[in-house]
């Protein structure tokens, strides 16, 4: 269970304090998938790296089944089983695909094993196992292969920021079935995904709302979906189009 | 049958990958003497009568044959100046292993000066291969300066593979080459320096050839207080094509001073330099360090991957 207790993160914006995050506590339960959504530039991201241990905050505590692991390092949080895949995937000189994949999963592994994990994101895995982790790939192939190190970690919270943000559509059915898969395995674990994707939002079993930074609404599926459809919390698929430049920073 | 004590043995792995004698031609030189040398039907070593270095002919038509060269240095306080030539004949295809590793246990310097000249004819391929290593905790410093003379005829061509990755306290590579039509050649330089090292490359190439090509390519690493000098000067003097790049990391102290230069004299010559500094990327740190490892494992990755 991940629990964030009155989490408040401010940043100095031109010498004035400026609070992207106020406040907000929320539990997500275990064996659940929690969508975090709400309108660009509310703090949704923000949330995630505060959680991912990029960011600490200014305020409040996180606890990560009872432990208060506020203080505790990006490595220290990774090392307790918290996986976080990047809305912008970051580029290397001289590391591999493989090498990436290996990395994430923490342990030795064999090339049909990373094979695995990227044909679930939906590469064609041995065309991309030596490939340099750099800009001669696409946005969407850097973004899936971003998705699949947290797929090698296998980790028990996995926190995806934005995925679909820069791949197209048809990766994007892709990219439901990987999630439809995890929501199926989830004993013993959790998946947050930030996004605000009318098809994500339906495979959730809880949904938390965020909005000017601040938590707006939080609950079941059933009772919060109703209230956001039609509005930028839960964008239908249709509209993908226009949002595969990438989401909000 | 050749005998090498563990810091020879050792030293051979680290810059020629060798565990044992090298099958092929081969030339072991150690602490200024040659203790073991095979020549082959098509590679004869020879010499040269002075003591000063080695001749290595190569047939013409010779194909996937291997020399290897290389120099380990264990007692403290040798300086030597060693020249060594090539000669590839036509369109012999061959890898040639050079590379020095110094062991340096005592107070005083040791220093290898190896001079390369290669003549490289007409349609042969040749792949160099040069490894520096340094090792031994001694104050005496560990130094190497190797000059590399590069002389191609029409349609030859020549990858050369230039590793320096740790122990050597100063380096001064310079390499000259001299490209006939249609040759191309090919340098990929990978350098970490460290401590208080010092390593200047300076890189001069002359394109004179229509058709001819050059892509001189340094990635290098510069931590603690070392210091670093990138220098290469692209001629194009014919209908030619030229790149050179170089790519560093910074960290800590380190220094680096990157000198891309090109000049063109033909108007069919077509020139490129890049040169790019920085300190590692923190999202790169970041990234590694969401996949559990530390901040120092992560740096360790990035280096690994940037030099491999």
């Amino acid at each position: 269970m991940l629990e964030l207790k009155n989490v408040s993160f401010e940043v100095s914006e031109s010498g004035e304090g400026k609070e992207i995050i106020k406040n907000v506590s929320v539990t997500i339960p275990d064996n659940q998938l929690v969508v975090i959504t709400g309108p660009n530039g509310g703090g949704k991201s923000t949330l995630a790296r505060l959680i991912a241990g990029i960011e600490k905050p200014t305020s409040g505590r996180i606890y990560l089944d009872g432990e208060d692991i506020t203080d505790l390092s990006i490595t220290d949080r990774a090392k307790r089983g918290i996986s976080y895949a990047f809305q912008q995937p970051v580029k290397f000189k001289g590391i591999q695909v493989f090498d990436l994949i290996r990395l994430a999963s923490g342990k030795k592994i064999s090339v049909g094993d990373a094979c695995e994990y990227l044909s679930a994101v939906g590469l064609c895995a041995r065309e991309y196992i030596s490939r340099e982790v750099n800009s001669s790939l696409s946005g969407g192939e850097l973004k899936r292969i971003e998705i699949a190190t947290v797929l090698a970690r296998g980790s028990k919270l996995s926190l995806f920021d934005e995925p679909e943000a820069g791949i197209d559509l048809w990766s994007f059915q892709n990219l439901i079935q990987v999630f439809e898969g995890m929501r199926k395995n989830i004993k013993d674990s959790q998946v947050i995904i930030i996004s605000h994707q009318e098809r994500i939002l339906n495979i959730a079993d809880r949904l938390v709302v965020i909005k000017n930074g601040q938590l707006f609404k939080e609950g079941s599926k059933e009772e919060i979906l109703p209230m956001l459809s039609g509005t930028d919390s839960a964008v239908p698929e249709c509209a993908m189009a226009a949002n595969a430049r990438g989401g909000a920073q | 049958m050749i005998q090498l004590d563990e810091i020879q043995k050792r030293l051979l792995k680290e810059v020629a990958d060798l565990h044992s004698v090298p099958e092929g031609a081969y030339n072991i030189r150690s602490n200024g003497q040659a203790v073991g040398r095979v020549s082959t039907a098509n590679i004869e070593i020879i010499p040269k009568e002075n003591g000063s270095g080695i001749d290595v002919k190569i047939k013409p038509g010779t194909k996937n044959e291997s020399v290897h060269i290389p120099v380990v240095m264990t007692q403290s306080g040798i300086k030597e100046l060693v020249y060594n030539d090539f000669y590839i004949g036509e369109d012999a295809d061959v890898v040639i292993v050079a590379g020095c590793g110094i062991d340096n246990c005592g107070p005083k310097d040791s220093e290898h000066d190896g001079i390369h000249r290669f003549y490289v004819g007409k349609g042969a391929k040749v792949k160099y291969v040069e490894k520096h290593y340094g090792s031994g905790d001694g104050s005496g410093k560990r130094i190497l300066n190797p000059g590399t003379e590069v002389y191609m005829e029409e349609d030859s061509s020549m990858e050369m593979e230039m590793v320096q990755i740790k122990g050597v306290d100063d380096t001064n590579r310079d390499t000259k080459a001299e490209l006939k039509a249609g040759a191309s050649l090919v340098v990929r330089e990978r350098l970490m320096t460290h401590g208080d090292q010092n390593a200047v490359s300076t890189y001069t190439v002359e394109l004179n050839g229509d058709g001819s090509s050059a892509d001189v390519v340094s990635r290098s690493v510069a931590r603690d207080n070392s210091y670093q000098k990138f220098d290469a000067v692209l001629t194009g003097n014919a209908a030619c094509s030229g790149h050179t790049e170089c790519d560093a990391i910074i960290m800590d102290n380190g220094r680096i001073l990157a000198v891309p230069g090109l000049e063109a004299n033909s108007v069919d010559a077509a020139l490129v330099h890049e040169a790019a500094i920085g300190k590692i990327a923190g999202e790169q740190l970041i990234k590694l360090m969401t996949l559990g490892l530390t901040e120092a494992e992560a740096e360790e990755q990035i280096i690994n991957g940037f030099l491999k």
